[in-house]
């Protein structure tokens, strides 16, 4: 894991301290916050962004050429485009939602970040890992209520965002622009 | 006992303090794997604990240290007047259902992962006060329990940042006691609730380590004390992130505590081999790494005196999500060797 992490410059240490003293031995409490904030930046090391970057997108990028893969299987067997793609997304969802059951999902995400985040077996992902966790607490207030915990997010403003697009779209018809 | 004990301006040191008369810790088995594996009274390899709900897991793991603690002391439940206890859920539910069964007066408390010290401060008042000649003391996390309540379900897939920390699961306890025993509580110095204005939840270290900075500053100046005076100042679970700070704040402010200091978070997982990131955290961390590792340190007298510093980070869900900031406490307690 450690050449994944980007250590702090040493060479500020001077300056570090500088910052951090004016952050602890004020009384202004306004100035405390933002210089203890930018000290706080200078010595938290981070996570190499290109090394993000390129795991997220190898898995994101696997996946979908699985997706791919599935595709080209169904269309092969004799299903319609429409059909395929609807399989395919189907086959997807219920691989996210083993390996999530079996705990392996979760392994990934840590490795792919947005990379097994983005395409819909992050969404399936989600919605298992919560159903799995809330189970304990009932159908009803746990399941029930809880299953959208993560996912509700990305429901609630999906559609809304297509509500909207939708909107757009009929005023530029009636209008006569398209 | 009418002596006055308190001293400085949050502190107390007693002239009769109370003795740690046994100790007992468990932990899970990535704790077990790791470096103080050896230390622990019980590794337990089911995340379960024979249970149902990671909530039940917590509360059974309560049960069964305390259930260690009565073996190795044999003294019965009914011999101890006050046990001060607390976890990481809401509303104490590990306290609350794991210490059920044994009928002991009990005070739950809440620190954050900083309740150890607050449960032995307390425990120690008590008992140099004259109100009670036993008392129990303990604290616990799950990683599981603690995941759910503050993060995101087990099975999701998110990424962890460096800074971020690894919930101990593990419970710590330790038995006080008027008379006898191989270590000592000399002293105890109250934390203050101390608030930089960081709202990052996940750099923790970052939000306790002026609250450890604050608590250790007022202990060295209401004793008197240099860092030296003892052998080790440990803090509970500031990782890598919150050492380097605290050792930094504490330099702007005339000690270096840099050659006496060590971090429970720090020493109980392998950063190398266990991708715990910035180390342990939860009340478990500090809690079961006293009871463990550092108390035995003490009966070898490989060390004389100690500082312990648990560090708790007061947020709650609710807090983080309505844009608060993350405050931090942090209580100091002399442990020294008899």
């Amino acid at each position: 894991m450690s050449d994944l992490i980007n250590t702090p410059n040493d060479n500020s240490d001077t300056d570090q301290m500088t910052i951090l003293d004016k952050a602890v031995n004020t009384t202004d409490k306004q100035k405390q916050i933002i210089n203890y904030e930018d000290y706080v930046k200078r010595v938290t090391p981070t996570k190499s962004l290109c090394m993000n970057m390129l795991r997220a997108f190898l898995v994101g990028g696997l996946i979908c050429c699985l997706g791919q893969f599935f595709l080209n299987l169904y269309t092969s067997q004799g299903m319609n485009q429409d059909d395929a793609g609807m399989w395919t997304t189907i086959s997807l969802i219920a691989i996210s939602v083993i390996l999530t059951g079996f705990g392996i999902y979760s392994k990934l995400g840590e490795f792919a970040g947005a990379g097994s985040l983005v395409p819909i077996t992050g969404f399936a992902n989600s919605v298992a890992a919560s159903a799995i966790e809330f189970k304990k607490e009932g159908q009803v207030f746990g399941i029930g209520c809880k299953i959208f915990t993560i996912a509700g997010p990305v429901i609630l403003y999906g559609i809304f965002a297509s509500w909207i697009l939708g909107l757009g779209y009929w005023i530029l018809k009636i209008s006569g622009a398209l | 006992m009418n002596n006055k004990q308190y001293i400085g301006r949050q502190s107390i040191s007693f002239t009769n303090g109370p003795y740690i008369h046994a100790y007992a810790s468990i932990v899970g088995k990535k704790e077990g794997e790791g470096p103080l594996g050896k230390y622990f009274t019980k590794i337990v390899e089911d995340d379960f604990f024979g249970q149902n709900t990671w909530e039940e897991a917590e509360s059974a793991l309560q049960g069964e240290t305390v259930k260690l603690l009565l073996n190795r002391s044999g003294v019965s439940p009914s011999d101890i007047r006050y046990a001060f206890a607390g976890d990481l859920l809401g509303q104490l539910m590990a306290t609350s259902f794991g210490l059920a069964e044994y009928n002991i007066p009990l005070f739950g408390i809440y620190g954050a992962c900083s309740t150890m010290g607050e449960a032995l401060s307390l425990a120690s008042m008590t008992i140099a006060g004259g109100y009670a000649d036993r008392v129990l003391a303990l604290a616990s996390s799950h990683f599981a329990s603690a995941e759910k309540t503050f993060r995101f379900p087990l099975g999701y897939g998110s990424q962890r940042k460096f800074c971020a920390t690894w919930t101990v699961t593990g419970c710590g306890a330790i038995l006080l006691d008027s008379s006898s025993g191989s270590a000592r509580v000399t002293g105890i110095t109250t934390g203050r609730i101390t608030d930089y204005g960081l709202k990052e939840k996940d750099n923790m270290g970052a939000c306790m380590a002026p609250a450890a900075a604050d608590t250790i500053y007022n202990h060295l100046s209401d004793f008197g004390r240099a860092p030296d005076y003892y052998d080790k100042i440990i803090t509970g679970d500031l990782g890598y992130v919150g050492q380097t700070i605290l050792i930094d704040i504490l330099k702007t402010k005339g000690y270096d505590i840099s050659n006496v200091h060590m971090d429970c978070g720090i020493e109980i997982f392998d950063i190398n081999t266990q991708d715990t990131n910035a180390g342990g955290s939860g009340c478990g961390c500090s809690a079961s790494t006293l009871c463990s590792y550092i108390l035995n340190q003490i009966e070898k007298r490989a060390w004389k005196r100690i500082l312990f510093v648990p560090t708790g980070a007061l947020l709650s869900p609710v807090s983080a999500n309505e844009g608060q900031t993350v405050p931090g406490i942090a209580h100091g307690v002399v442990i020294e060797a008899v």
